[in-house]
């Protein structure tokens, strides 16, 4: 049984078609990656896995239960988290405050507790807390800590939501182009942190546009265009797939597909 | 059957007003998202300078015509110093500029002149005329006329003219609008005199039937809002249907029901419509992206 | 010796307040200004847990202080209990409906939240204002002793009214105080503090946002209430104002000014707003001027409030 099984989702805005029929799925420890030209159909892909958007069509399983169209809270419950393309960070907070957000599920606690200002719930506070250092070590931020959020740089902040995704404890983390907008050097980082995580048995899936990333660290490969699919396999079968090829169109792409295939 | 036919007058009435209040609203709304909470200060506004003017001696059209350029003024003055210098902040800090802006006008209103419940005379008499075995107010038709009047210059305003088709584009896209070249501080600043001035016109179209005095702002400016949001928030034509259909309802809710809560009827309506029909009548569904 | 929370210092710096500001008033006149800060200051924070926490700005707040003002009336009239337990049912009451008309009206948005809150309230003064067969209408009615300072009396402290207010007053407040910070840094406090900064995000992390919310608007309603019930108690009367627009509008003035995202911002802003005109009692035909100024001037000047500002200013931009 897979971990996340999607058949035939589809979903329309207007009279435009988003997303159709797609269907695939994704093992344990799998890092699974979700490509296609601008408007294929990805985020919004994302947004339907992540209970953003309520699929029209089709149904999605995680672990064998029915989720399609479940709201975002109740997924993160069953161990699913995602992170943002255009980060939705909490700002006003600091960065381990932020981290510990992640903790809310794991916290559980009474109301009235939190009211009184109860031992258990400062116990339960200092724990998220000594947690969400531990994460913020893992992503490198730990020095950072007690910053507000909102001053921290681009790629710093994609790692934070990273480390605030993590502190699920997710069986899948949805990572949307996380290493979009970022430089050569906090590419790598990222890199490593998605493999690192992929390696403790989180499976991942992936929507990212740089090609060399996605190419180096997916076990598996879907191909998205204009809200169909239109190939899937592991990256050397996708990369020579002509209809991937035609796709993303023009000599640059033709060429670097027939550079990868001669690897 | 009489009397529902005289409810029927009565909130048709009423309803003109609240659909120009609504039409205020829509048009600064449309204009720089922002809802005007004191619109119904307008209306105040052009009741109270016309009460006041010809009660000093001045003949009832150059008091009428002071008030509505006065209450422009003042709109202007309003998106000068009030929403202009706040431009880009958060909603709720929007909210609380328009209220303090309408209770503080209120609040100078009641200062300079003061709170008492005024009116001047009906523009042609007040000689009941009968129909349909009821009896409607000559007063009531030119509230009623002088609404269609203004909603159908106002159509013609903006679909005929450069000027108001310069607002819409404003409307639509305010930097886009900025990149043809439209000024759009003065688009924004007609639009305010224009709400301002509908209101005012609204105010001294039914101060003969109904009195003013320096408090019915926030009411009116409910109600407006109330008629706005049933007809579609940024619609005219939909602050037209709502408006009537609020006047209605309200005397509807009068006639048969109780007239002490007729007010509430506003506010029922404003419940219902953002729990069942958040779009309102005419509205747009707007998705929110992620 | 441990060092003490910011929780701790605030409640030791306004416990010291409290107890040591009587030494300094002229008159006992000083000492009823100052209970009615205290419940105003309750007020506003029933504001700023809505809007600082939750993020939603509430017209029509005063309507669960009505709802508490009224339960004092009502209840020892009609139930037959005591003024305090009358206080305690207003404030259930209020929590109830708070959750019941809470849920649909959360789910609202910017001017139509405000609008729907500020119906509500209309729809409470309008009840109150009308069924004058049981609230006496316009013209208001009589609130029983709550028979506290009687009882404090047969235990020999013997405390005149102006007296006895300020201290009860005062201890309600701190304790109301307490409560409100044990919340902002407890788990509750910060789910609630995410869902202000991003639903989405908050949604991801798994807050279920709308309970959350529902939860931060029920324990506004119940300050509001408690607040409500103490005027009722204080003044031994109540009118169908105490749930009016007018009087939404000055707590979410005071709570503007003051800087609506802070227990201290709260009372900062209800100090200035209560004690300011009753002791420049000239300013009393002048309060719609000066109230929507401030709103305007405030909002505009000042983002955030005066004590935002203020903390910005010493601790420089950064």
């Amino acid at each position: 049984m897979s971990l996340l099984d999607v058949k035939g989702v589809s979903i329309s805005f207007g009279g435009v078609r988003a997303v159709q029929d797609v269907s695939f799925s994704i093992d344990k420890g799998q890092i699974v990656s979700v490509i296609g030209p601008n408007g294929a159909g990805k985020t919004t892909l994302f947004n339907m896995l992540s209970g953003v958007y309520s699929p029209q069509q089709g149904e999605v399983r995680l672990a064998g239960e029915l989720v399609t169209g479940m709201p975002a809270h109740l997924l993160a419950r069953r161990g699913l988290s995602r992170t943002f393309q255009n980060l939705q960070i909490f700002s006003a907070m600091t960065v381990l405050e932020n981290v510990a957000t992640g903790f809310h599920l794991q916290e559980n606690g009474s109301l009235l507790a939190d009211l009184l200002g109860l031992p258990s719930a400062r116990r339960r506070m200092k724990r998220s807390e000594e947690q969400s250092m531990e994460l913020l070590k893992t992503v490198g931020l730990e020095r950072a800590a007690g910053f507000e959020a909102g001053s921290l740089s681009y790629g710093a902040l994609k790692r934070l939501e990273i480390a605030r995704a993590l502190a699920l404890q997710p069986q899948l983390l949805l990572l949307d182009e996380p290493a979009a907008g970022c430089n050569a050097v906090e590419t790598e980082e990222i890199e490593k942190l998605v493999a690192q995580v992929a390696k403790s048995g989180t499976a991942i899936l992936l929507v990212e546009h740089d090609m060399k990333m996605v190419m180096r660290i997916s076990n598996h490969i879907v191909v998205l265009d204009h809200g169909e699919k239109i190939a899937e396999g592991t990256p050397a079968e996708v990369v020579s797939h002509p209809r991937v090829i035609e796709a993303y169109l023009g000599v640059a792409a033709t060429e670097e597909a027939t550079r990868y295939a001669e690897c | 059957m009489s009397e529902f036919m005289q409810f029927l007058l009565s909130g048709l009435t009423v309803g003109a007003v609240y659909a120009l209040v609504a039409l205020g609203f829509t048009i600064i709304y449309n204009a720089s998202d922002v809802a005007n909470f004191a619109q119904g200060e307008f209306v105040m506004l052009g009741g109270m300078i016309t009460a006041s003017a010809y009660a000093a001696g001045a003949p009832l059209l150059l008091a009428a015509t002071l008030a509505i350029v006065l209450t422009a003024v003042i709109g202007i003055l309003l998106n000068k110093l009030a929403i202009e210098p706040a431009r880009g902040a958060p909603v709720a800090s929007l909210i609380i500029i328009t209220i303090g802006a309408s209770i503080f006008i209120r609040g100078l209103t009641q200062i300079l002149l003061d709170k008492e419940l005024h009116r001047f005379p009906a523009f042609s008499g007040d000689d009941p005329i009968h129909v349909l075995g009821a009896t409607i107010l000559p007063q009531s038709l030119w509230v009623i006329a002088g609404a269609l009047l203004v909603f159908v210059a106002l159509w013609l305003f903006f679909t005929r003219t450069l000027t108001g088709r310069a607002v819409l584009a404003t409307a639509n896209n305010r930097i886009a609008a900025l990149l043809v070249g439209i000024n759009t501080r003065y688009i924004m600043a007609l639009s305010f005199a224009l709400s301002a001035a509908i209101g005012a016109l609204a105010g001294i179209l039914i101060t003969p039937i109904t009195l003013t005095s320096y408090d019915i702002g926030m009411t009116m400016a409910l109600k407006g809002f109330a008629a706005a949001m049933l007809g579609g928030m940024g619609n005219p034509k939909g602050a037209l249907a709502g408006g009537l259909v609020l006047g209605l309802l309200e005397a509807l809710t009068a006639g048969y029901l109780s007239s002490q809560y007729k007010d509430a009827a506003a506010f029922v309506v404003i419940l219902a419509v953002l729990f069942f029909m958040p779009q309102g009548m005419f509205g747009r569904k707007v998705a929110e992206r992620v | 010796m441990k060092r003490l929370s910011s929780k701790q210092v605030t409640l030791l710096v306004l416990l010291a307040l409290i107890a040591l500001a009587p030494l300094f008033f002229p008159s006992s006149y000083y000492l009823r200004i100052g209970s009615l800060v205290f419940v105003n200051s309750l007020s506003v924070i029933s504001i700023v847990i809505l809007t600082g926490y939750v993020g939603q700005i509430s017209l029509g707040h005063a309507g669960f202080i009505g709802i508490g003002a009224y339960a004092c009336a009502l209840a020892p009239v009609h139930f037959n209990v005591s003024v305090l337990t009358a206080s305690v049912l207003g404030a259930v009451v209020s929590g109830v409906v708070a959750w019941v008309v809470g849920r649909p009206i959360l789910r609202l948005r910017g001017y139509y939240l405000s609008v729907a809150t500020l119906g509500f309230g209309m729809l409470i003064f309008m009840v109150l204002n009308n069924e004058a067969w049981l609230t006496g209408g316009p013209d208001g009615m009589v609130v029983a002793d709550p028979g506290i300072r009687a009882l404090l009396k047969s235990w020999g402290i013997s405390l005149n009214n102006a007296e006895f207010w300020y201290a009860f007053n005062g201890f309600v407040l701190l304790i109301g105080v307490w409560i409100a910070l044990n919340l902002k840094h407890s788990a509750t406090g910060r789910a609630l503090h995410a869902l202000h900064g991003s639903e989405v995000a908050a949604r991801t992390v798994g807050i279920d946002v709308a309970r959350f919310k529902l939860r931060g608007f029920v324990i506004s309603a119940v300050y509001a209430s408690i607040a409500g019930s103490l005027l009722a108690m204080q003044n031994r009367f109540v009118t169908p104002d105490v749930a009016g627009f007018m009087h939404s509008v000055e707590i979410v003035t005071m709570a503007v000014l003051g800087g609506a995202a802070s227990v201290v911002g709260a009372i900062l802003g209800a100090t200035l707003l209560t004690a300011l005109p009753q002791i420049l009692t000239f300013l009393q035909e002048y309060e719609q001027i000066v109230l929507g100024l401030i709103m305007m001037l405030v909002m505009i000047f000042l983002r955030g409030g005066v004590l935002p500002s203020l903390v910005r200013m010493v601790r420089g931009r950064g």
